[in-house]
């Protein structure tokens, strides 16, 4: 077991590597898998790093990652992508949603590896500062956080929900973002931020807690 | 420790990945992994078995419609079955038993087969295919493929007629005319809630009633008896045999951190009742 980096953290383990440690004996089948060139047959990887190649807000991020590393901890630690939180880490929560082929996706739940050849939008690639996605104007606009932890997997799962769902429904907004936990409480600001983002107009706070 | 933990195999067909169950029945396959990831190890160490990854296999994928049966790959999502207007329209049992799983992030992610090798008896997947007469396709390098009816599938608490080499491959349900469609589950709040109790039932002039229940017992439940029951407008035979005809499909449930066997047995009747009115 000793050659199979005993006593190291998925996390500390990435970091050493961020430093250019050595990667292991790499299985060659393996690393074509991950690299794109498999040739067939069942690959076999890990533990040990591998390299990948992922499709991060249309770009071709080349990483070095333990195979049973989580999309999340990919890219917050391994690609310095932090706009993705990690706050429960068991999809629970949705601070860490990203689009995965532009479905919302937990990222602390899927594999990175899992994740090559899809096309990957972070929070990052929602907008610039100079030109924000109207999701986020709308949620400056309407003051839609408080600590702000959750707004990152806000803002994602409400551009995926808009994205499939021009003018939704204040039940259609609930449901599409029921997987994204608000501790602070700021639910009718955030409804109100996506239908004013949808073109539409506010809710009170009675109309939000009716159903 | 085995000398594989950790690792991940990645098969291209189903032939490759039957083949390396079979060299290794230990393997658990991984498939959207929202089960898996809950406990997924965050130390390397932690990780003391190997894994199977199945979500490359886009044999497992697809959803086909023939004139008889409906049939999902195992790759199936809860999102693929919800966007898929004709589940709309003909099995809306199961879109509405998709949207209650979790919430978009899971249901992207989650599939049907997965729900139903997990063997969870608060599982929501699970209640509604019963309620449709899924037949569960399993396939092993050494057997090649058998069959097992949802209803027979659980032998008891996460025990299941699937055996170590196995892998479940598609599900699929006959195609009915139901006239009666009708999934509930009771959970703390509507979204990332796992039911206190669920309830599906359908009903075809063909196949009568079908009812199954979740979170009663330490399986899910297809209620023979109360089936047996109803006449074809769902009206009891004796009103008075309604809980005991429950009680004589194993509806025996317990006290634990969701909710009490008191609460569960009136409530299960309570809503089979009401949907029935
Ligand atoms: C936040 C959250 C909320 C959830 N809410 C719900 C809910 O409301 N209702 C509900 O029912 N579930 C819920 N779940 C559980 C989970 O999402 C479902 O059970 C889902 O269907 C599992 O599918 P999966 O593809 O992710 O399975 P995985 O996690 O990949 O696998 C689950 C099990 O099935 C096995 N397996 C998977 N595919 C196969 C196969 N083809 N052949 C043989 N074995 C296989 C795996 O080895 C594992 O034992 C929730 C999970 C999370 C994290
Ligand atoms: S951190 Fe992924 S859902 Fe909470
Ligand atoms: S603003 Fe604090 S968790 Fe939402």
């Amino acid at each position: 077991m000793s050659e199979r980096n005993e006593g190291i953290s998925r996390r500390s383990f990435v970091q050493t590597l961020g430093m250019g440690a050595a990667a292991g004996a790499l299985q060659g089948h393996a690393e074509a898998r991950l690299t794109g060139q498999d040739e067939g047959g069942t690959g076999i990887v890990g533990p040990g790093p591998r390299p990948i190649t992922l499709r991060i807000n249309g770009n071709d991020v080349r990483l070095t990652i333990e195979p049973a590393t989580t999309l999340l901890d990919t890219l917050r630690v391994h690609a310095g992508m932090t706009g993705s939180k990690e706050i429960c880490d068991r999809g629970s929560c949705g601070g860490c949603s990203v689009l995965v082929n532009g479905a919302l996706t937990a990222s602390c739940m899927m594999l990175a590896c899992d994740a090559e050849g899809a096309e990957i939008t972070t929070v990052e690639g929602l907008g610039t500062e100079e030109a924000l996605d109207p999701v986020q104007e709308a949620f400056i606009r309407h003051d839609a956080l408080q600590c702000g932890y959750c707004t990152p997997g806000l803002v994602v799962a409400a551009r995926a929900l808009l994205d499939a769902t021009p003018r939704p429904s204040l039940d259609e907004i609930k449901q599409g973002l029921s997987g994204n936990i608000c501790r602070c409480g700021t639910y009718t600001n955030i409804f109100n931020a996506v239908l004013e983002a949808s073109g539409q107009a506010p809710v009170t706070d009675a109309e939000v807690n009716r159903g | 420790m085995n000398a594989d933990a950790g690792t991940i195999a990645m098969p291209d067909t189903i032939d490759e990945a039957l083949d390396a169950m079979a060299a290794n029945p230990d393997l658990i396959p991984v498939a959207g992994a929202t089960d898996l990831f809950v406990h997924w190890p965050e130390h390397l160490e932690a990780h003391e078995r190997s894994y199977l990854d199945l979500s490359h296999l886009h044999e497992l994928r697809g959803i086909t419609f023939t004139e008889e049966t409906i049939t999902l790959g195992a790759g199936t999502s809860y999102w693929d079955v919800i966007r898929d207007p004709r589940f709309r329209d003909e099995l809306p049992i199961l879109v509405n038993a998709a949207r209650t799983v979790g919430a978009v992030q899971i249901q992207t992610r989650g599939t049907w087969a997965g729900n139903i090798a997990n063997a969870s008896p608060a599982a929501d997947g699970v209640p509604a295919l019963m309620a449709c007469d899924a037949t569960v396709h399993l396939a092993s390098a050494a057997r090649g493929e058998t069959t097992v009816p949802l209803a027979d599938f659980y032998l008891g608490y996460k025990q299941m007629r699937r055996e170590p080499d196995e892998l479940i491959t598609r599900i699929t349900l006959p195609r009915r005319a139901y006239d009666f469609q009708y999934f509930e589950k009771v959970g703390a709040r509507n979204a990332q809630t796992i039911a206190k109790v669920g309830v599906s039932m359908t009903h075809a002039a063909e196949s009568g009633w079908r009812i199954a229940a979740a979170s009663v017992a330490p399986v899910t439940l297809r209620c023979r008896n109360l089936e047996a029951q109803l006449d074809d407008e769902g009206r009891p035979a004796s009103p008075d045999d309604f809980e005991s005809a429950l009680q004589a499909d194993g509806v025996a449930p317990i006290d634990d951190i969701r909710s009490t066997a008191a609460y569960r047995s009136k409530v299960i009747a309570c809503i089979i009742w009401h949907a029935l009115a």
